[in-house]
């Protein structure tokens, strides 16, 4: 087996008996990026003399024996989480040149955790869309089926971690653009309760619903990824001052008389057959497990894509307006002021940024912001209600993650109501700020992955990730690697 | 047209060519449509979502920190003076 294959507790392990060395890792990276890379195109940069430079000074500290629990470790990270030094593009062309002055909260401490950049990963621009098709530069393709999208907006992390181009990744999810692409890919993806990880550095899209979580190979080391990151931050006023437990030490107990909640409302119709049959064979395996299943109902969720849209689109036009061609990114010649900013903002933006930038002003314009702003966040509230009325009475929720299987390059991108449908399962939950994780449950008759979503209470990301753990083990699915 | 489209162009700050404005006119109409639903609710008496896990007042002591170096934050800039952005021409 390769070293490129494993996850982070294996390797971490390995470099504990001094049986491997963190160069062997990243020269294993690197191999197999050179091999597979030009299939998927899941990195927009990809740092391979900074990682191996990184893993000579690791490898020197475990000759000192010190120990930190990413040390040695290559992780990508989305390219709209800002990375002192190195080019944070968001997949845009208006910040096709941005290198970031300094490092965001999250990369931040994973440093002082030891770990290794060895890419930054492609996505939708500004993290707008469900397919990483929307990126200014190339899409990224699914490494199960190269003619599929591999999700998104983090397809390229998720991509990264499915071809085995990174041990782990980070990924941003605003409406699902975690747990998504981890469907789609085969992986594990998880976003974190609103607030429990800094947005400091996430070049933000929607400012209350985006959170930065990991994407990784097994479920473990999502809670090894998450231990690193999570917790509150001066930098953002939004990071929770709630105590941090040890994600990994819940990883291996067992879940008898967990009760799981079906929301009816997820399973409907125009969905995939053969993802409700796998989705409802786990819900049977983790009945099996010990977990007893109760029909709940979230009675608002038909409601969630509208409201999501509006206040995601709204919140979107407002954090945009700073890219004016003054203090950053990209500038078109023009010899006045106004005429710089309208030809640097059109020329700069894709054609999905400026949509989603035109729905939002309108929007949020005088005369239509109660009707719109206004009742979505009113909307919202009911949503959230939902969720707190059906965790009186369960532990977690089980869906799916995502109504279909990976599509094909082109299917949707002509449509953008169509797009934004793939959303369905994934943004209510984004909406409510609760966790949520994906974890693979299955493969369809062409071998494209299908996931199960575990939604967790605010703040309770611990009986997510054990559920998912106790399912993981007792499945095969996440053993299996894409042919490449 | 129910919206008028190119006003909201001008207050996002986008010039849009002919193509995109047909073009998002009619998607941005449909998208619109879809959000319409949201009337479908009664919501007189629900205060709105302001904060989702309902955080509020979060203050720190006032005390001063280093911020980052001008030289390194005008570096990205595409035009620069030693400590001011330039841009072009702002009145006649």
């Amino acid at each position: 087996m390769d070293l490129f294959e494993l996850g982070i507790s294996e390797l971490r392990a390995l470099l504990e008996k001094r049986e491997i060395s963190s160069v062997n890792i990243v020269e294993s990276i690197c191999k197999r990026i050179d091999r597979v890379e030009n299939n998927i195109k899941a990195y927009i940069t990809v740092t391979k003399e900074h990682a191996l430079h990184m893993a000579e000074h690791a490898d020197k500290e475990m000759k000192n024996d010190i120990t930190k629990p990413l040390l040695g470790i290559p992780v990508a990270v989305k390219d709209n989480i800002c990375t002192k030094d190195i080019l944070t593009t968001c997949a845009s062309k208006i910040l096709s040149n941005y290198i970031p002055p300094y490092e965001s909260t999250v990369t931040a401490r994973m440093l002082k955790d030891g770990y290794i950049l060895i890419g930054k990963a492609n996505l939708d621009e500004f993290a707008m869309g469900s397919s990483t098709e929307h990126s200014s530069f190339f899409a990224t393709r699914n490494p199960w089926n190269t003619d599929r999208i591999p999700g998104g907006s983090s397809g390229g992390a998720a991509a990264a971690v499915a071809a085995n181009e990174c041990i782990a990744a980070l990924g941003s999810d605003t409406g699902g653009s975690i747990r998504l692409p981890a469907a789609l890919c085969g992986v594990v993806g998880m976003k974190p309760t609103y607030g429990r990880v800094s947005r400091y550095g996430l070049v933000a899209f929607a400012s209350s619903l985006d959170q930065i979580g990991p994407i990784t190979k097994n479920v473990n080391d999502a809670a090894i990824l998450l231990n690193s990151i999570a917790g509150k931050d001066t930098m953002d006023a939004t990071s929770a001052p709630m105590d941090v437990p040890d994600f990994t030490a819940v990883i291996g107990e067992d879940i008898k008389g967990i009760k799981v909640g079906i929301p009816k409302e997820y399973f409907i119709k125009g969905m995939d057959p053969e993802i409700t049959v796998a989705v409802q064979q786990a819900i049977k395996q983790l009945e099996t497990l010990g977990a007893v299943p109760v029909d709940v109902s979230l009675p608002h969720t038909e409601y969630a894509i509208a409201a999501y849209y509006v206040l995601a689109l709204s919140e979107a036009s407002s954090n945009l307006a700073r890219y004016d061609g003054v203090k950053y990114g990209f500038r078109a010649e023009a010899e006045e002021l106004m005429d710089m900013y309208l030809k640097s903002r059109s020329e700069g933006f894709g054609q999905e940024v400026k949509r989603r930038i035109m729905i939002g002003t309108y929007a949020l314009s005088s005369g239509y912001y109660d009707a719109y702003y206004k009742k979505a966040q009113q909307v919202r509230t009911l949503i959230k209600d939902d969720f707190e009325n059906v965790f009186k009475t369960v532990d977690i929720i089980a869906t799916p993650t995502a109504p279909t299987p990976a599509f094909r390059l082109g299917e949707k991108i002509a449509d953008p109501l169509q797009m934004y449908l793939t959303d369905i399962f994934t943004l209510s939950v984004n909406l409510a700020g609760v966790p949520g994780i994906s974890v693979p449950c299955g493969f369809t008759s062409d071998k494209l992955p299908i996931g199960l979503q575990l939604i967790g209470r605010h703040f309770d990301e611990e009986t997510i990730l054990k559920v998912a753990h106790a399912f993981e083990q007792s499945t095969e699915w996440h053993r299996r690697n894409p042919n490449l | 047209m129910k919206i008028p489209i190119a006003h909201f162009a001008k207050l996002a700050r986008l010039s849009l060519t002919e193509e995109e404005l047909a073009l998002f006119n009619e998607q941005i109409d449909k998208i619109l449509d879809y959000m319409n639903k949201l009337n479908e609710l009664d919501t007189v008496d629900v205060e709105p979502t302001s904060h989702v896990i309902s955080l509020s007042n979060v203050i720190r002591e006032d005390i001063s920190v280093p911020c980052l170096e001008r030289k390194a934050v005008l570096s990205n800039a595409p035009d620069h003076t030693e400590s001011f952005y330039r841009v072009p021409r702002i009145i006649e």
